[in-house]
């Protein structure tokens, strides 16, 4: 399915920022854009339009009139170009998400649906259009069928292809009941059947919800978004202010500067940088997540898990590695090591749970010797609950493994109290210890580990540097979960948690005046996920914590909760480095307007011309027309996001304020400089 | 410039930090109502009232009282005006103000701006003085202060609904802050040579036989409040270049003093209030090191004297003395003109108008900048704090979270507010400066052609709607469009601004409080009290750059070039 290419290819976080049609098609729709009706939402970028307008009219009615019109009309086009720069730094934007919501679309066919006309009776359905379908609805899906609309399994079990979600061709089990219930519209049933009670409306669905948002044309403007806007709003009214008295503070002494001149000033002052790259960058932001393969049911979401001060993560998956692993062979006084091992090979290979073949794979590592085929006579002894243990009866023998205390039950024995010893000393350490016995004779105890993935230590460190307390929750006991909880280097966690304690222990943080992230997928979780500021939900987990979750993983990894932290960090950084860098910009274009346009009551006025621009026009072109390029520079920026780096909040604001805010004073003397010569070579100047 | 003019400076400044730090402390006692000397007084008061002071007040009760208070101040003061005449202690037979004079008077000594189109001692009689405009010098004070630790409460916990009692901490500023530093000042004053007395005004007889009236008055006290609550309306016309008002250097460096204690100690006063003084040092840092920069800009710039008179071959030794009083020098003239206007204080002890034109554009720069270096009696810290809400949000961002200052997110609400808050002085200013410009009503006023009577109109408006209240000179004021324009700018620049202020101050009250994180932006240290003075200059002083690149600074490279209107 080329879906899941496209989908795949997307994940790939280093993908081609914008590829040719994608241009073309943003061109056009820049100039779409230009319709005041949808301009009006960007105050900055409106007041420029209608300045734009002004300024052409006047240019026009000059040239009618046969007075001079070059200057005001080249003015008049650079502002026309500055709008349309923001125009087309929106649209780039959208048109990257409306490139993975087309193929989503595909997806979403005129499927037919299988309704059940009797609950209990699969056989008496009639065909029913997917988008006709209703909450509660039951409908049968067989193999071959798309499923019509998201749902809960009530019955039945198959095995389910997502690509078309997740971009993951491997096909999934979907059965009733437990955390594998939910399905999702427009995925495909590749084997057996299910009776699936539909959850989702017509146009409501995960795939609907997913395509929205990745157009962005349902977006709705989030809260910092809409606090920035007010912000920039209220500078523009400032300058507007500013600018239109100059009317009359300028007849003071002399002519007060013509319109243009003045909307030049006042499109130079007012933060068209920011206000025109906004909202690409949420719409960027959005993208980044979604091509992360992570769905946020709202751009607040995203916004809130750069402010998440802990993270709630569960042990196993994702700090550990999913299964205990052998570590280590502890024999009984009397035993080598090497009959310890031996004995455990042995009473593992008929064992096909990833933590029996870990016992046969540690034995090879650590004595060399590879495990020997199931010698013939063998019975295995497989694990059951109620034995708890598990071994093989050869003809010369038996051999046993299990925990120490079933074990010995098993044997009739109490165990010695030098094997006490050696369990409890390796439960001390947070592992597990398995008894191993030889023909009724207990020899050791092997240890199994939690193995903590490669790297999470770095990452908690990097976490705590950014000022985010991780903290691991987990069903062991306290000493396992102490034992690990410092191993991995998380800072607090929750031993014995039962979800009752997950959502209490939110609740504690919230009270504290913390915002906390986790990641879940049972319906067990689903009070948690829904308490919690950022709930990531997985896309594998239960409809129930779906819906709980304000974020949905569709590679069900919860590790990516600190990726989506980061990506919401990086979105609100973007942000603040732009509008540090506008309203920065400022303070060149005062030292290369104010002269020009006063010339004429105070030439004396030149000495701020620090620049040395060639003359009163050039310096107001050069000033608009510096203006005007920055947004079109800037929006690759806009769109990947600023460099983040997992340090402090004194640090990051150092090196931010450096970068963009000395930077951006800088940045437009060097540039207005560079156009006027550039100009005065065109001899335009 | 010399080493003993900047001693002079750091030794009064010195003085300042080194008062304003117990006195802080107590504020914030004094704020939490752990001050409780005069409390059989107090109580009389409340019970004679008909107040209970336990009683705490959200942000609209507290808004509402406040304004109560000075409407009814305002009135009480204008009738006083108006019927001048016929009221006691008049020895002069001074006839009542006219209505323009009064309405302006009446607003600048309510709104804390003590803008003067009069001159005390050839308009006002003694009960006026008095009871009128030294009363409102306390009154109008007490309602900055009561603002100021109204806000400073907002950010002491979580869902706050109430930001205090407006009448116990208007009763209270008054009794134990007020009114024993204006007792210990005035006798100062007193007993460095000002006048308190009630007796009619002497004639005297001088050496070339001719007769000369000396004014009176009860002065020295009313001076001494005149600084403390940063009011600045002077008991005499030139206000603290008069012998009286300013009789000495030591009585000037005095004045600096009682006009920047106060202020300096409210940003102090509200680090111990929200449980971290590191966050009023902050605060401190960027008012005081405005100050010094302003101070020095004036110094230099004094001191350089004026191109024409130099190149005339004047003595350029002295720097320009033109309206300056010889006993002050130029140190403490540039150190009382930019801590005067940087407290909204407005006293002045020397002429605006003679100081060459970049002398002349700080003061009117550092008004300009909101009145916040160190600020009003009270409105310098809510008005600071405006800033630091801005910086936060503009940085904030920068470091990955939704914008936090002392655990209050700083969200769309919040930045709405702040921006009412920071556009009243640039609409007011340049809106009604504009205005005048093209008015012939107004520019009649003008004394002087060129920039500079830009600058003279400017300064005007610019002085009112920071509740300043100094004056630039050169310019009539008292006519009736400039008295009723100039009221209405007093009256934005003070409730225009402070209605959304505290309207802020009860949105933030309300949110939760945030426990701070190493993710969180420090707002404490040295980075981000230089990005608050960035943010101050850039949010609050680059709207004025076009209109003073007309004034001072077009007159600044006139000058140098030679030119003279």
């Amino acid at each position: 399915m080329d879906m899941s290419t496209t989908l795949t290819a997307g994940r790939t976080r280093r993908a081609a920022l914008v590829s040719a049609p994608l241009l073309r098609r943003a061109g056009l729709d820049a100039f779409v854009k230009l319709d005041p009706r949808h301009l009006v939402r960007n105050p900055v970028i409106f007041v420029t339009e209608a300045v734009a307008i002004l300024v052409s009219i006047l240019a026009a009615q000059a040239a009618t009139l046969g007075q001079p019109w070059v200057f005001q009309a080249a003015i008049a086009l650079w502002l026309w170009l500055t709008v349309l720069f923001a125009t087309f730094a929106e649209a780039v934007a959208e048109g990257r998400g409306r490139a993975q919501a087309d193929s989503l679309r595909r997806n979403r066919s005129e499927t037919q649906a299988k309704l059940l006309l009797r609950p209990d009776d699969r056989s008496l359905w009639q065909p029913r259009a997917a988008t006709e379908l209703r909450t509660g609805d039951l409908v049968l899906v067989e193999a071959g069928d798309l499923i019509p609309s998201d749902g809960e399994v009530v019955q039945g079990i198959a095995s389910v292809n997502e690509a078309a979600i997740t971009g993951e061709s491997a096909p999934v089990i979907r059965e009733s009941g437990g955390d594998r219930s939910a399905v999702t519209g427009g995925t495909l049933v590749v084997s057996d059947w299910l009776v699936v009670r539909i959850t989702a409306a017509a146009g409501s669905t995960f795939l609907d919800r997913m395509i929205a948002l990745v157009e962005g044309a349902t977006r709705q403007k989030t809260p910092n978004e809409i606090a920035l806007d007010i912000l920039l709003a209220g500078m523009t009214i400032i300058f507007l202010i500013a600018v239109a008295t100059l009317v009359g503070l300028g007849s003071w002494n002399g002519q007060p500067p013509s319109v243009p001149v003045l909307a030049a000033l006042l499109v130079t002052l007012i933060p068209t940088t920011i206000g025109g790259l906004l909202s690409a960058i949420g719409i960027a932001g959005m993208d980044r997540l979604v091509r992360f393969n992570v769905l946020a049911t709202s751009g607040r979401a995203v916004e809130a898990a750069g402010d998440v001060d802990v993270l709630l993560l569960d042990k196993t998956g994702t700090i550990t590695l999913g299964n205990r692993q052998a570590a280590g062979f502890h024999p009984l006084p009397g035993v080598t090591e090497q009959e310890l091992a031996a004995a455990a090979v042995l009473a593992s290979l008929g064992d096909e749970t990833p933590e029996g073949r870990s016992i046969l794979g540690f034995a090879r590592d650590r004595f060399g010797v590879p495990a020997p085929a199931l010698p013939a006579g063998a019975r295995v002894v497989p694990f059951t609950a109620q034995t708890r243990i598990s071994g093989l009866d050869l003809p010369e023998g038996s051999l046993r493994k299990g925990a120490v205390d079933s074990l010995a039950r098993a044997l009739g024995t109490e165990p010695p109290a030098a094997l006490r010893e050696l369990t409890d000393r390796i439960a001390r350490q947070g592992a597990t210890p398995l008894a191993v016995a030889r023909d009724g004779r207990l020899l050791g105890a092997i240890e199994l580990k939690d193995i903590v993935k490669g790297g999470m230590r770095a990452r908690f460190d990097a976490l705590r540097r950014m000022g985010i307390r991780t903290v691991m929750v987990t069903g062991d006991n306290r000493l396992t979960a102490a034992a690990i909880a410092a191993e991995a280097g998380v800072d607090d966690f929750i031993a014995e948690a039962t979800p009752e304690d997950k959502l209490g222990y939110i609740r504690r943080a919230q009270a504290e005046g913390r915002l906390v992230a986790m990641a879940g997928d049972g319906t067990n979780d689903a009070p948690a996920l829904a308490q919690a500021d950022v709930g990531l939900a997985m896309q594998t987990g239960t409809q129930a914590a779906r819906e709980a979750g304000n974020m949905v993983d569709l590679d069900s990894d919860p590790t990516k909760l600190i990726e989506v932290v980061e990506i919401g960090k990086q979105l609100l950084i973007t942000r603040g480095a732009l509008t540090t860098f506008s309203i920065a910009n400022d303070v060149a274009k005062y030292f290369a307007i104010l002269p020009a346009i006063f010339v004429a009551s105070y030439p004396e006025l030149q000495a701020l011309n620090v620049m040395r621009l060639t003359s009163p026009e050039s310096a107001i072109l050069s000033a608009v027309i510096f203006n005007a390029l920055i947004i079109g520079a800037l929006v690759p920026l806009a769109l990947r996001g600023v460099g983040y780096a997992p340090v402090g909040a004194a640090a990051l604001l150092r090196r931010n304020l450096l970068l963009y805010g000395v930077g951006g004073i800088v940045a437009p003397f060097l540039g207005i400089k560079a156009i006027d010569l550039l100009l005065q070579l065109m001899g335009l100047a | 410039m010399t080493l003993l003019g900047w001693a002079q400076i750091a030794l009064v400044l010195g003085c300042v930090v080194a008062a304003a730090i117990p006195l802080g402390r107590y504020i914030a006692s004094l704020a939490a109502g752990r001050i409780t000397f005069l409390a059989p007084l107090e109580r009389a008061l409340y019970a004679a009232a008909g107040v209970d002071p336990a009683h705490g007040m959200g942000w609209r009760g507290y808004t509402l009282a406040m304004l109560a208070v000075n409407l009814a101040g305002f009135l009480l003061l204008y009738a006083m005006l108006r019927l001048q005449g016929v009221l006691p202690f008049n020895p002069q037979g001074f006839a009542g103000l006219s209505p323009w004079l009064a309405f302006n008077t009446a607003v600048s000594f309510v709104t804390n701006t003590n803008w003067q189109a009069y001159s005390g001692e050839a308009a006002l009689s003694y009960t006026s003085q008095m009871a009128g405009l030294a009363v409102q010098n306390f009154l109008s004070a007490a309602t900055g202060i009561a603002l100021g630790l109204a806000f400073a409460r907002a950010f002491a916990g979580g869902g706050v609904k109430n930001l205090g009692n407006f009448w116990a901490d208007f009763v209270r500023v008054n009794l134990y802050l007020l009114l024993p530093l204006a007792v210990l000042v005035g006798f100062a004053f007193v007993a460095m040579g000002m006048p308190q007395s009630l007796a009619t005004y002497v004639e005297a007889h001088t050496l070339e036989g001719g007769t000369q009236v000396i004014p009176l008055g009860p002065a020295a006290f009313q001076i001494a409040i005149k600084h403390l609550g940063t009011n600045g309306g002077g008991f005499f016309g030139t206000n603290s270049a008069h012998p009286f008002e300013g009789p000495s250097a030591l009585a000037t460096a005095l004045q600096v003093w009682s006009h920047q204690v106060i202020p300096c100690a409210l940003a102090l006063a509200f680090g111990h209030m929200v449980g971290d003084i590191r966050q009023g040092r902050a605060l401190l840092a960027v008012m005081l090191g405005y100050v010094v920069v302003a101070t020095a800009l004036v110094y230099a710039a004094e001191a350089a004297g004026n191109p024409l008179h130099l190149a005339a071959g004047l003595d350029a030794a002295q720097g320009n003395m033109e309206g300056k009083e010889l006993r002050f020098g130029q140190a403490l003239v540039a150190l009382f003109t930019a801590t005067t206007t940087g407290a909204s204080n407005g006293a002045v002890n020397a002429m605006f108008d003679s100081f060459t034109p970049l002398g002349g554009l700080v003061p009117l720069f550092m008004i300009q900048l909101g009145e916040v270096l160190p600020g009003g009696v009270g409105s310098g810290l809510y008005g600071m704090l405006v800033f630091a809400l801005l910086a936060v949000f503009v940085a904030g961002l920068m470091v990955g979270r939704t914008p936090e200052y002392l655990g209050k997110k700083v969200q769309a609400r919040e930045v709405k507010l702040a921006m009412l808050a920071v556009l009243v002085l640039p609409a007011t200013i340049l809106g009604f400066s504009a205005v005048a410009m093209v008015l012939p009503a107004a520019i009649g006023s003008i004394q002087d052609q060129g920039p500079h009577g830009l600058s003279e109109m400017l300064y005007a408006y610019t002085s009112a709607t920071g509740n300043n209240g100094s004056a630039f000179g050169g310019l009539t004021a008292d006519t009736p469009w400039l008295n009723t324009t100039l009221g209405i700018a007093m009256l934005l620049g003070r409730f225009a601004y402070v209605v959304p202020v505290m309207a802020l101050a009860g949105a933030l009250a309300a949110k939760p409080k945030l426990a701070p994180s190493t993710g969180t932006l420090p707002t404490h240290g040295a980075l981000f009290a230089g990005l608050l003075a960035g943010v101050i200059l850039i949010l609050g002083g680059l709207q004025f750059m076009p209109a003073l690149a007309l004034g001072p600074l077009a007159e600044h490279f006139v000058l140098a070039a030679g030119k003279t209107f």
